[in-house]
Parts: structure tokens; C-alpha cells; sequence
């Protein structure tokens, strides 16, 4: 059960109330508008205290909101898109779409992570848990880029890699890790957007990136606060304390560094105005690779490389430091 | 105390603690519960005399196998802090001390450089003992002050790992450690330097996901759990058990996935030929 739906389900009444009230005030000479006004203003209100600040395990339930844009509602606002399959070994995975793209004429390679928005999707996506197979992809695509000297982007959706029998035969681990080896080795500017769940390795197998950006809702961690709890506290009702713990929200990842752009969400989540929200990624998108792209593979290798160097926190000799760029 | 030759680097590294565990007279295997006497087990490498099961080694145990001579660490000065304020039941820096106490580490990584059967080596050993062997911060830094150093001296590195993935208590810090490491191996392996991992019993998760898997050469020690995501996981997704065998260090070698399985007795000497070969081969007596 999502808690986000469940609370919007109270405001579905005063919306159906609100159109009703257009609809008479259009077809009769009666003028409702300051009704019209003040159940409007009503509904602001409402809006603005249910949602106004989410605490962390709400946003862990907006970013795997149902109707929250997934990667394909961003990759369809692009130029151009020529999608490309399969990982030229064993199967093609339609958790991972990737391809050649047009930014604003510039061409890219895109990959992202891609959930259903019914069961019926979601069942041939797989929830957006990405297969080895769909790592190879990833890597097959993301080379490709580096050698002809594409931009790389990237959208992160993805509850975690996929913990199958058949994943890992196939060496799921491997798969990754080949991905952010990729990703270190890339002569080209990599620029990631988490638009929903950043969840553990199988995110980050496509965020190791020179800009990192993250929708206000989305959240990003190292374990999902349901595994986390069950596992540190050993009990998986816990999810709500691991995610406040977990410091998974985009404004506590800025401040550590790790992310580095955030781009605003509507009042009530990306879904009640995905157009804007699309329309703000893809900007905040091309501004980065526009800016990177002007550097040399070197620098951008070398840049990519001290930023994850520094991140940690540890301490030497009794100087606590908490790295950060 | 172990019944073998115990270099000084060795003896004044060892907790007070471990020489405890190492005077407690007998241990018990996992495996076939046969009650082992500890100076015979620690002879046999850690290996149960009976079945053969491999025991889950301590860090410096396992250098002071496989070293001869000196060890000099990188990254023993890097230590925890904690970047999350962490509580669950415990607080981090509880069990942080609590896991000191229990295995004589600092953390859960040993890293330095020595020499086996002549070649000069950069060895980095995991150790299990200490908050499971999960990637921190100083996991992944030590990791990749090893390689950095090994890249600098342009000799070959062995990485030993054992871990159950990324520690929850450092939130995201911990899984950037899978980025950084990688990093590190890639600029490393670009060099044209040679990468061997050890998996021992257990490797999961964000190290397997990261420098466990990305090494010339990968060899497991038998019947090592060895996967990315745990068995409870799994059988919770596809609600069935898995058979014994899966995830395996066997089942691993059937499916491709690694190199080969090295009985503990025979690692030294098969980890010294892998290096004559990197290095070119041998010289043959004319």
C-alpha cells in the first residue's frame, strides 16, 4: 500500500466537488466563482499540509508512487530517441531501455532504468529490477558512447538489482560491477538523474557520474529501509525509522556531496504535473552536458575519478572529516 | 598460540583477544562438528583435518600464510567514523568497538605489501570477524590505497575478500566505496598491472558487485558462499528454497563465473604461478 495514494484518495472528493462547480457556473447565469475561489483556496491548503513536508519515509513512498514519470516518460521528450537491444550474449531486459538520442540536436546515449506503470508492465519489466542482462546492456551502450565520444545519460528507477535464481547463474555480480567499471573508464560526460528509487548497487551500477541529479522526491540508498530494518533491526516494521536513518532524501545527499543538482518537484509530486517536472529534467540535463561536454576526456576521467575518491567519512588520527568536494 | 613461525610485524599486531581465541584449546568445525585441537587446526591452515571444511580466517592469520617475511601496511592510520549519527538496537560506535575488541582489527581490511616465493606483492585481506566483513568507508579507502600504492610500485595485488556488502550504518557512504574502488582497479588494471581476488567464504553484495569481480583473475576457496544477492533474499522473491549448491564456489566455477577452486593447502603455490606467468614465465636452466 502506498501512503501517498492512500492520502490522496481524501482530496479525490473536493477535486470531483471543484470540477462540478466549473461545470455548473459554465452552463448557468448564476456566479459561483467565489465558491469556486474558496474551495480552490480550500484545496491549496490542503494540498500545501498534507504535502507540504514529507518526512523521509513518505518520500520513499512518493518516489515509487504509481503514477510518478518513469524513465521512458523523460526519454519520449527528447529529440529524437532510436532505442537499441539486447546484450548480444542471451536476452534482451526491458528493465534497462537504452539507445541513441537528440538533445537539443546533440546526440546522446541513453539509459535508464524503466518499472511498469500497471502489473501488466511491470511484469514484463520486471519492477524495474534490472537483470545481469540488462547490465550487459547498460555497459555494451555505455562503451559505445565512449568510443564514438557521446554523452552519456542516465535515469536511475530501480528498487535494486534482481535477486533471482537465473540472475545469479548469470553472474550478477559481475554484471555490475562491469557497469561501474565502464562508468570510471568513460571518455565522455556521464550526467544521471535519480527520478524515482535509487536503490543500492543496481543504481548506482548507472549513476557513477560527473553530474549527479536528483528529483526532490526521489530517494537513494544504500539498502531499502524495508531490507535495512529487517536486517539491523531485524525486524522489517522498522522501515520507517531505517529510512529517516538512512539519510536517502536528495537534501541530505547534497549536503554529503554524493548528489549534485536537485531539481524541484510540484506541490503533491512529479505526477500531479509530470509535463513541468519533464520539461525541468531535461532542462537541468542539457545544461550539464552542455558544460561538459567542453572538457577534455582526461579532465572529465580525472574529475570523475578525485570526486568519488574523496567521498567517505573516516578519521585519521583522532580528526574526524567527513569528505566532500 | 599458532604452531608456526610468527613473523614480528605478526606478533605485535595481535590483540590481546586473538592470542585469547588462539589459547582456547579446541574449536569445534561448523561443518561435521568434529572437536578439533586449535594448534592442530591452525597448522592445517584453518582447515578442518576431518572434512576439509575451510574455517573462516582472520586477516592477519591469512597474510602470515601466504607472506614470507616482512608486511608493511598502507591505510592502518585510516579508521571509522560516523557519518550517520548511526542507531538501530545498538549505536554504531558501539558496535564498532565491540568488533575491535572481538577481533583484534582496526577495521575490517588489512592492506599492504610483502613478498611471496620472491615476488613483490600489494595483499589485501577482508576479515569477517569484523562487523561482517561489510565495505565502510575504511574498506574502501584502504582497498584503494592499496591499489593506488600497487600502481605506483607497478607490482601485481591480491585481493582477499570476505563480506556480507555494504554497511547499512554508513548510509551512501558506504556504497560510493563500490565507486571508488572501482576506480581505483580500473586505473590500476589500465596500467597493464596484473589483479587477482581470492573469494572466501562468504563475498556478497556491493564487494561483489565492485573489486571482487573485476580482477584478471578470480579464484574462490571451496564451498564459499559466493553471490550478489543472500540466500534469504532470494528465497523470499521466488518463495522456494535453493538447493545446497547454489551460490557456491563450485556452482560458481560450473556456471563460468570464476576461474577456479584452490583447496587452501594448495593457494600459495597456485597465487605464486600465476605471478611467474604475469611476469612472463620463468628461467629455464640451459
Amino acid at each position: 500500500m502506498n501512503l501517498i495514494v492512500e492520502r490522496e484518495k481524501g482530496l479525490v472528493e473536493l477535486e470531483k466537488r471543484i470540477a462540478e462547480l466549473r461545470a455548473v457556473n459554465a452552463s448557468q447565469p448564476v456566479d459561483m466563482s467565489p465558491e469556486i475561489a474558496a474551495l480552490e483556496q480550500k484545496y491549496e491548503e490542503i494540498l500545501r499540509e498534507v504535502f507540504g513536508t514529507l518526512s523521509p519515509w513518505e518520500k520513499v513512498h512518493m518516489a515509487r508512487h504509481p503514477a510518478r514519470p518513469t524513465s521512458l516518460d523523460y526519454i519520449s521528450q527528447f529529440d529524437r530517441f532510436d532505442e537499441l537491444h539486447g546484450d548480444r550474449m542471451f536476452r534482451d531486459d526491458p528493465a534497462i531501455v537504452g539507445g541513441f538520442a537528440l538533445l537539443n540536436g546533440r546526440a546522446v546515449m541513453l539509459l535508464g532504468q524503466q518499472r511498469g506503470r500497471d502489473t501488466k508492465e511491470n511484469l514484463r519489466r520486471n519492477f524495474g529490477m534490472v537483470t545481469p542482462e540488462g547490465y550487459r546492456k547498460v555497459k555494451r551502450l555505455a562503451h559505445t558512447a565512449s568510443r564514438l565520444g557521446l554523452p552519456i545519460v542516465t535515469f536511475v528507477d530501480t528498487k535494486g538489482a534482481d535477486p533471482g535464481i537465473s540472475s545469479e547463474e548469470h553472474a550478477q555480480s559481475e554484471a555490475i560491477a562491469m557497469c561501474l567499471y565502464e562508468f570510471t573508464a568513460a571518455r565522455v560526460p556521464i550526467v544521471a538523474t535519480v527520478v524515482g528509487e535509487g536503490g543500492s548497487g543496481g543504481a548506482l551500477a548507472l549513476a557513477i557520474a560527473d553530474h549527479v541529479i536528483m528529483l526532490e522526491n526521489s530517494v537513494y540508498s544504500v539498502a531499502s529501509p524495508e531490507g535495512c530494518a529487517a536486517i539491523l533491526w531485524g525486524d522489517a516494521s522498522k522501515a520507517e525509522e531505517a529510512a529517516s536513518r538512512l539519510k536517502l532524501t536528495s537534501a541530505d545527499l547534497q549536503q554529503f556531496g554524493i548528489v549534485d543538482e536537485i531539481v524541484p518537484e510540484p506541490l503533491g509530486g512529479a505526477h500531479r504535473d509530470p509535463t513541468a517536472t519533464v520539461t525541468r529534467v531535461l532542462s537541468a540535463i542539457n545544461t550539464s552536458v552542455q558544460r561538459l561536454a567542453a572538457l577534455a576526456p582526461e579532465q572529465l576521467q580525472e574529475e570523475r575519478y578525485q570526486k568519488y575518491r574523496r567521498l567517505g567519512a573516516w578519521q585519521v588520527e583522532r580528526r574526524e572529516a567527513i569528505g566532500t568536494r | 598460540m599458532i604452531d608456526m613461525p610468527m613473523p614480528e610485524w605478526l606478533r605485535i599486531r595481535r590483540s590481546k583477544n586473538a592470542d585469547q581465541r588462539d589459547a582456547a584449546l579446541w574449536s569445534k568445525c561448523p561443518k561435521c562438528g568434529e572437536v578439533l585441537y586449535r594448534r592442530d587446526l591452525a597448522a592445517n591452515l584453518f582447515v578442518c583435518t576431518k572434512c576439509n571444511y575451510h574455517f573462516r580466517m582472520s586477516a592477519y592469520d591469512r597474510i602470515s600464510t601466504l607472506i614470507d617475511g616482512d608486511f608493511t601496511e598502507v591505510g592502518a592510520e585510516v579508521l571509522p567514523g560516523d557519518p550517520l549519527g548511526w542507531v538501530d538496537k545498538k549505536t554504531y560506535s558501539v558496535k564498532i568497538a565491540a568488533d575491535k575488541e572481538k577481533s583484534g582489527l582496526s577495521e575490517g581490511a588489512v592492506c599492504g605489501f610483502g613478498q611471496i616465493n620472491g615476488f613483490d606483492v600489494g595483499l589485501g585481506v577482508m576479515d569477517f570477524h569484523f562487523r561482517g566483513g561489510t565495505m565502510g568507508t575504511v574498506v574502501g579507502e584502504r582497498i584503494t590505497m592499496l591499489l593506488e600504492e600497487a600502481r605506483a610500485r607497478k607490482v601485481p595485488c591480491i585481493i582477499f575478500t570476505a563480506s556480507g556488502g555494504a554497511r547499512m550504518e554508513e548510509g551512501m557512504f558506504a556504497l560510493m566505496q563500490m565507486a571508488k574502488t572501482t576506480a581505483a582497479v580500473q586505473r590500476f588494471l589500465n596500467d597493464g598491472n596484473f589483479y587477482v581476488t581470492v573469494l572466501t567464504d562468504p563475498t556478497t553484495g556491493g564487494v561483489s558487485a565492485s573489486f571482487a569481480f573485476e580482477s584478471d583473475v578470480i579464484i574462490a576457496e571451496p564451498k564459499a558462499m559466493i553471490g550478489f544477492a543472500g540466500r534469504r533474499v532470494i528465497e523470499q522473491t521466488i518463495r522456494q528454497k535453493l538447493p545446497d549448491q547454489f551460490q557456491t564456489a563450485e556452482f560458481l566455477l560450473e556456471k563460468g563465473a570464476i576461474d577456479m577452486v584452490v583447496d587452501r593447502h594448495d593457494l600459495k603455490e597456485t597465487l605464486t604461478r600465476l605471478l611467474e606467468y604475469a611476469a612472463g614465465g620463468v628461467k629455464v636452466s640451459a
